[in-house]
């Protein structure tokens, strides 16, 4: 019976059910996208500067990927307890891992999805330049950054989601976690649009960190899931 | 051929209070149980307890032939708890629901079809969004969850609360169907009129014990 409820079985399921409710309700389509771009036009406005804005595009584009993935998470699991439906998976005895990394697999294709709308819009509002190297750097360093995001939230999603408070309980105990991801990613999407005088090589140290940073908390989230969701 | 239920002297203590106090309860393959009493006395308890969800501190409990005081999880595969929640995704439709549970399972579209079929809410119903159903919709698709997840003991806590009479009538009939199909039942409820002409055997829960 164990073997049914097999982790990637649980995934693929659970990562399609949160997929298909987003593309139902589009709360993130509607509302997260439009926030985000608003945050990034803001900062035009504020800094009001084409240097200085070219030099932070990289660092204003992970800020307002971190503001969205508050709001993301949230909304991911708010679906899930509305009606017990999370505890109906824990009471069916789901895999908590599969779980883990089902959510976390939705938040990623969500992510994605808004970061390429953010680094567009980063490149026509901020005018920043992108070599070859420069988008293979982007390119990894994007997908690295935002599994260990996604993992971070779902983590953090999944402890706060029974408890009172957890609109500002979970940017509270997330956005600490999450800074070397936003000063990694900063890092290496500054060396990929080369601003500031750095070089495309640069970065991939930071890539590194991303990586591990990723691997740590998927590893820690599947091991601790289930603990965090149980009474 | 054992009990599919077997506590006996179970303590549960919840909040550092004794909510289940020496119970003893035996139900067997195929009955419907009403437990009955008043708030607080540790019907919901027991039924959490039999789903492997709160821990026996004392005493024996077995559920489907697992011993719950040494495994807890891998019970829960095999029961259905519903409680006041219908754990339902209200963005999604009565089938999508319903086959995300099938999934777990390796249940067929088939299966599905069939389960929709006989609680009356294929067609067109099977179609809408969980948001838009009633109550007793809502409930019915809970239940059809259960079977597709092919739970055999059903812990129901007030299944007819907030249902209009008519929809009492159908929870009803999908029980004793359930039961005749294999499924044990334990039902706690303050409907008891109802519940008695339902349950094949009643027992009380007066302050953490069970009471023949």
């Amino acid at each position: 019976m164990s073997a049914q409820h097999s982790l990637s079985r649980v995934a693929r399921a659970v990562a399609a059910k949160d997929l298909r409710i987003e593309l139902r309700s589009r709360v993130v389509i509607n509302q997260v996208f439009p926030f985000a771009g608003l945050v990034m036009v803001m900062f035009a406005f504020a800094l009001d500067n084409d240097d200085v804005l070219t030099r932070v595009a990289g660092g204003l584009v992970w800020l307002a990927t971190l503001f969205s993935l508050i709001i993301i998470i949230q909304r991911s699991f708010a679906v899930d307890t509305a009606d017990g439906a999370l505890e109906a998976q824990r009471v069916a005895g789901l895999d908590p891992a599969g779980i883990f990394v089902g959510k976390a697999l939705a938040v990623m294709v969500q992510l994605v999805t808004l970061e390429i709308m953010l680094f567009v819009a980063a490149v026509v509002l901020y005018r920043v330049q992108l070599n070859a190297d420069g988008t293979v750097l982007l390119v990894t360093c994007v997908l690295s950054a935002t599994a260990g995001l996604s993992f971070v939230g779902t983590l953090y999603g999944g402890l706060t989601a029974g408890s009172r408070g957890r609109e500002t309980l979970l940017p509270l105990l997330m956005l600490p976690v999450v800074a070397p991801v936003l000063i990694g990613a900063t890092r290496a999407t500054e060396s990929a649009f080369t601003s500031g005088g750095a070089a495309v090589s640069d970065g991939w140290p930071w890539v590194g960190v991303l990586v591990v940073f990723a691997a740590v908390f998927g590893l820690g989230g599947i091991l601790s899931f289930g603990s965090l969701i149980e009474e | 051929m054992s009990s599919v239920v077997d506590f006996r002297d179970a303590v549960v203590v919840f909040n550092g209070f004794p909510a289940l106090a020496e119970a003893s309860i035996e139900v067997e393959r195929g009955e419907i149980v009403l437990l009955q009493g008043p708030n607080g006395a540790g019907k919901t308890t027991l039924l959490r307890a039999c789903a492997g969800l709160m821990p026996i501190v004392r005493g024996e409990a077995s559920v489907l032939g697992v011993d719950l005081c040494v495994d807890r999880q891998s019970v829960r595969q095999r029961v259905g708890l519903l409680g006041h929640a219908n754990g339902l995704f209200a963005d999604l439709t009565i089938s999508e629901n319903v086959l995300f549970w099938a999934q777990m399972v390796g249940a067929s579209e088939g299966e599905v079809a069939s389960t929709l079929h006989r609680f009356g809410i294929d067609g067109r119903l099977a179609e809408q969004k969980v948001m838009h159903l009633s109550a007793g919709q809502k409930r019915r698709c809970a239940l059809a969850c259960l079977v597709v997840r092919r739970a055999e003991l059903w812990l129901l806590d007030e299944p007819h609360a907030g249902l209009d009479a008519a929809a009492r009538d159908e929870i009803d009939a999908i029980i004793r169907e359930a039961s005749s199909a294999g499924a044990t039942v334990l039902i706690a409820s303050h409907e008891l009129e109802r519940s008695r002409g339902l349950a094949t055997r009643s027992v009380s829960v007066i302050a953490g014990r069970v009471v023949s």
